[in-house]
């Protein structure tokens, strides 16, 4: 039985450690044996994103140490994911171990539905679902078809969470825009990224969301301090804590 | 090497701003300014969703498009590798069918030499279809101040001429401003009645106007969508046909290409112009797609082609493949960035997600905001017709940005202590203690002073009482 | 892209563009409905090259500078293929005395052969071998059009105001 490695992203493990729990549980909950090594930190994606290349090359060598011993690598963070499978590669090219982590290390959507091939969420979350798609999970690790190509249609978050039973999923009438979190662009673009993420609440209320779900922590962490703000009534949860269910 | 530059003279530095309203303070000082005007911005969004839906719909049209895009790529990729060989070619074939083919190493080369045509025959009177390669080179200033008086001719560059401003979109040129806006420019300059501003009206009296122009010039400028190295042809796209205007009476014709406008067969046009309007403004074609070989007879024609940078970026290994863009805008209007802040918030001739590689690549300290003015979220890979892999390149430039210094100080310790911390887990452990701890225990308005960002229209997260490591611990009891 | 009817798509992808297909059996016939649209019953400075369809009433061969052609206000030419896909014709440069016929009337008249509609780009290239006749050409489809102004779609904005293509056959 292949072991995953949990790698639980720096924000996730810091500010949503709900998420991590939900992550672990759901993948146990589908029959997966998980580990989390405990002495990692993050991926370098912060410094990489700005340019500081020479600041990740050593957080990339620490993972490809701390995560070549599992089978498979999972992450509740399309982003962090990507840095790994499309951003590694200037760091590790060639290094003992890089092609086969690259090969396993998933997403928490996809590992589920293309690995585990899990169609049936077995759980129950009877409310009004609004889907985010974060962009890094659907452009770069192609979780979905996306608005964009014409290819026939797919959305391996959206297979998962319409399993859920007595769920409503609906989606915003721009079905992936951005929501303008984009990690340090969310500071320094701050004017029009708390636009774009006003604009993404507006269109899931408009929607008929209650509850808004993506299956990157990172954005809702954006949307949830722009609805708070603004004194709304949305929640926000991440996909695993939707698929995992009600208690 | 001289930077691209709105209105410069040449390019040989930032000029002034926008209808002189300053230097330009970088993207995030100009985008606040624009998103500062909700109902504009919401607007200008809205305007720009709506061309992006409708290059949607034409491409769902043809069942193919995936393909062609791939075709497109390639065909560019297999130029660029031997661009040279197909430049040849089309000088070759461009002269043996009686245009003169002339070749500008920059903006002030490109500058000097179509003054020189000019100058030599006389011409004091020039009309210009659109050509974002003369906005790069500065041109139209360059030539007044040499007595040449140029009108632009598509009617939003004319529009913005009139105004003196640049324009702020590559296919739109005015897609920035409100009828009402244009009305009073026209009433002003045109003559047109106050408080008009119906659209059909304006253009009536701009075609009119302009018709005049056409008929009273004595050269005609153009650009070059795709030039055909084995024909020595080359093709313009327009909806308006003021290039065919503006080639078909006056009997000078200049046309200004890039050098890596090139195709290298005819045949290989059908997958552009199948690509172009469809993803530019979600039209099957452009009205008019007119392929000139040679002169007019009785006339003259000159092709320019001009490097200003270009071979620069074919070095690059990692940069090239942004030579292969055929103009279209489709990454600036499926940009959520670009939709909310427009053209003038970049600071350049081309802006949006391919103006944020091209001109960072030749100055990366000049245009240091422009690659992280965007998300990266990849919408525009994913619509370019040469399948461009545009948030990619942006990360690459801002690397290089940060390598030419251009990151401010003060972010380039924050990574590079962000950096120290997260090799070890030790330290990790008590940044992250420290963070939670600030985030419970500090006063609002200590939390939420000027110096945070994020607070300023967020909430910052509520400190979790454990992390998921702590947890983990204690319910599994392992370290 | 390959469609059943060609002509008829041809027909849709052309008023799509703005503009408008009339089908006739013949030239007669072309020329027959050319009279009745109003942009040729009100036409008084009329170019026509193509012998039988439209009353022409100025000879463009016999003028020597195009700027003379400004206030023609219907000018027919002919259309060597036409395309499915998007509503274009392609005019040959051979067959105008003038380049600014196709731009510079008020108003065309393309006289389209129905056995000459391609169903797309690929095949009007194919079609045209224009890397063995090297010489000036166009693809028209439709009239003049913007949507400068707020994205408002103005029709005839400096070339043509209406464009009318005669499918024959």
């Amino acid at each position: 039985m292949p072991t995953v490695g949990l790698f639980v992203p720096c924000f996730v493990d810091q500010l949503q450690p709900r998420v991590g729990v939900a992550t672990l549980r759901l993948l146990q909950r589908h029959g997966v044996k998980v580990e989390f090594p405990p002495e990692q930190t993050c991926c370098g994606q912060p410094m990489a994103n700005s340019g500081c290349r020479a600041e990740a090359a050593p957080l990339a060598e620490r993972f490809l140490r701390i995560f070549s011993r599992y089978d498979h690598v999972v992450a509740p963070s399309g982003s962090c994911v990507s840095m790994v499978r499309h951003h590694y590669d200037g760091f590790l090219a060639g290094r003992d171990g890089f092609d086969r982590l690259k090969a396993n290390t998933f997403e928490l959507c996809e590992y589920l539905h293309d690995v585990v091939g899990v169609r049936e969420a077995g759980a129950r979350f009877p409310r009004v679902v609004g889907l985010h798609r974060a962009c890094h999970g659907l452009r770069e690790l192609r979780l979905g078809s996306g608005s964009e190509r014409r290819v026939p249609p797919f959305d391996k978050v959206k297979t998962l969470l319409d399993s859920v039973e007595g769920i409503r999923v609906v989606e915003p009438a721009r079905p992936d825009e951005c929501c303008g979190f984009g990690g340090t662009f969310a500071v320094n673009e701050e004017a029009v990224s708390c636009m774009m993420g006003k604009d993404k609440l507006a269109d899931l209320a408009q929607a008929g969301a209650e509850v808004v779900t993506s299956a990157d922590g990172s954005c809702l962490m954006h949307l949830e301090g722009l609805a708070r703000r603004a004194g709304s009534k949305l929640e926000f949860m991440h996909v695993a804590e939707v698929l995992l269910g009600e208690r | 090497m001289a930077g691209i530059e709105r209105r410069g003279e040449g390019g040989h530095g930032p000029e002034g701003g926008h209808g002189g309203r300053g230097a330009f303070a970088g993207h995030p000082a100009a985008a606040a300014r624009f998103v500062a005007d909700d109902a504009r911005a919401h607007w200008h969004d809205q305007a720009l969703w709506w061309v992006r839906q409708k290059r949607d719909k034409a491409s769902a049209d043809v069942p193919e498009w995936e393909r062609l895009r791939e075709l497109a790529q390639a065909i560019k990729g297999h130029t660029l590798s031997r661009l040279a060989d197909y430049l040849a070619e089309f000088e070759r074939n461009a002269t043996a069918a009686g245009a003169r083919v002339h070749w500008a190493r920059d903006a002030a080369e490109h500058n000097a030499v179509v003054h020189a045509i000019l100058a030599e025959r006389g011409v004091t009177r020039l009309v210009k279809s659109k050509s974002m390669l003369t906005e790069e080179c500065g041109l139209n200033p360059y030539l007044e101040a040499r007595g040449i008086e140029v009108v632009d001719t598509d009617l939003g560059e004319r529009i913005v001429q009139l105004r003196e401003e640049p324009p702020s979109h590559i296919v739109f040129p005015a897609i920035h401003l409100k009828r009402q806006d244009i009305g009073v420019t026209f009433h002003e300059k045109l003559g047109t009645a106050e408080g008009a501003s119906d659209p059909k009206y304006l253009t009536e009296a701009a075609r009119g106007h302009l018709r005049q122009r056409f008929l009273g010039a004595q050269a005609g400028m153009t650009g070059v969508n795709f030039a055909v190295a084995d024909t020595g042809a080359f093709v313009v796209c327009t909806n308006e046909g003021n290039a065919d205007m503006g080639t078909s009476l006056p009997p000078i014709h200049i046309a200004c290409m890039g050098l890596e406008k090139i195709v290298p067969r005819v045949e290989d046009l059908g997958v552009f112009l199948r690509l172009l309007a469809r993803s530019a403004t979600g039209q099957p074609v452009t009205t008019y797609s007119t392929h000139f070989l040679g002169p007019r007879r009785d006339g003259e024609l000159h092709v320019v082609i001009v490097d200003n940078g270009r071979s620069g970026l074919l070095r690059s290994q990692a940069l090239r493949r942004s030579l292969a863009c055929i103009r279209c805008g489709a990454c600036m209007n499926t940009c959520p960035v670009f939709r909310r802040t427009g053209g003038y918030s970049y600071g350049v001739a081309v802006p949006g997600p391919i103006g944020s590689i091209l001109a960072p690549a030749r100055d990366p300290r000049a245009h240091a905001t422009l690659p992280f003015a965007s998300s990266l979220c990849g919408s525009c890979s994913d619509v370019c017709p040469v399948r461009i892999d545009i948030h990619s390149e942006l990360l690459v430039l801002r690397g290089q940005v940060v390598e030419a210094g251009g990151l401010p100080a003060g972010k380039r310790l924050a990574m590079r202590l962000a950096g120290w911390i997260f090799r070890s887990p030790g330290r990790y452990a008590l940044a992250g203690r420290l963070a939670r701890w600030a985030l419970r225990a500090l006063p609002r308005r200590v939390l939420y002073s000027k110096a945070n960002a994020w607070g300023r229209q967020r909430e910052l997260p509520a400190p979790p009482g454990e992390t998921f490591r702590d947890w983990y611990r204690r319910t599994t009891g392992r370290a | 892209m390959r469609w059943p009817d060609p002509v008829a798509r041809f027909a849709e992808m052309i008023a799509a563009v703005g503009g408008l297909a009339l089908r006739v059996p013949d030239l007669a016939a072309a020329d027959r409905a050319l009279r009745e649209l109003p942009q040729a019953r009100d036409a008084r400075r009329v170019v026509s090259l193509v012998p039988g369809v439209g009353a022409a009433t100025v000879d463009a061969a016999a003028i020597a500078d195009p700027h003379a052609l400004e206030g023609v206000d219907l000018a027919v030419l002919p259309a060597e293929l036409a395309v499915a896909e998007n509503g274009a014709v392609w005019i040959e440069g051979a067959a105008l005395p003038h380049r600014a016929l196709v731009v510079i009337p008020e108003h065309l008249a393309l006289v389209v052969r129905a056995s000459t509609i391609v169903h797309d780009m690929h095949e009007a290239y194919a079609k045209l071998d224009l890397a063995r006749r090297k010489r000036f050409g166009l693809f028209l489809s439709g009239p003049s059009k913007t949507a400068d102004i707020e994205q408002a779609l103005v029709i005839g904005a400096h070339g043509a105001r209406s464009c009318t293509a005669l499918v024959v056959g």
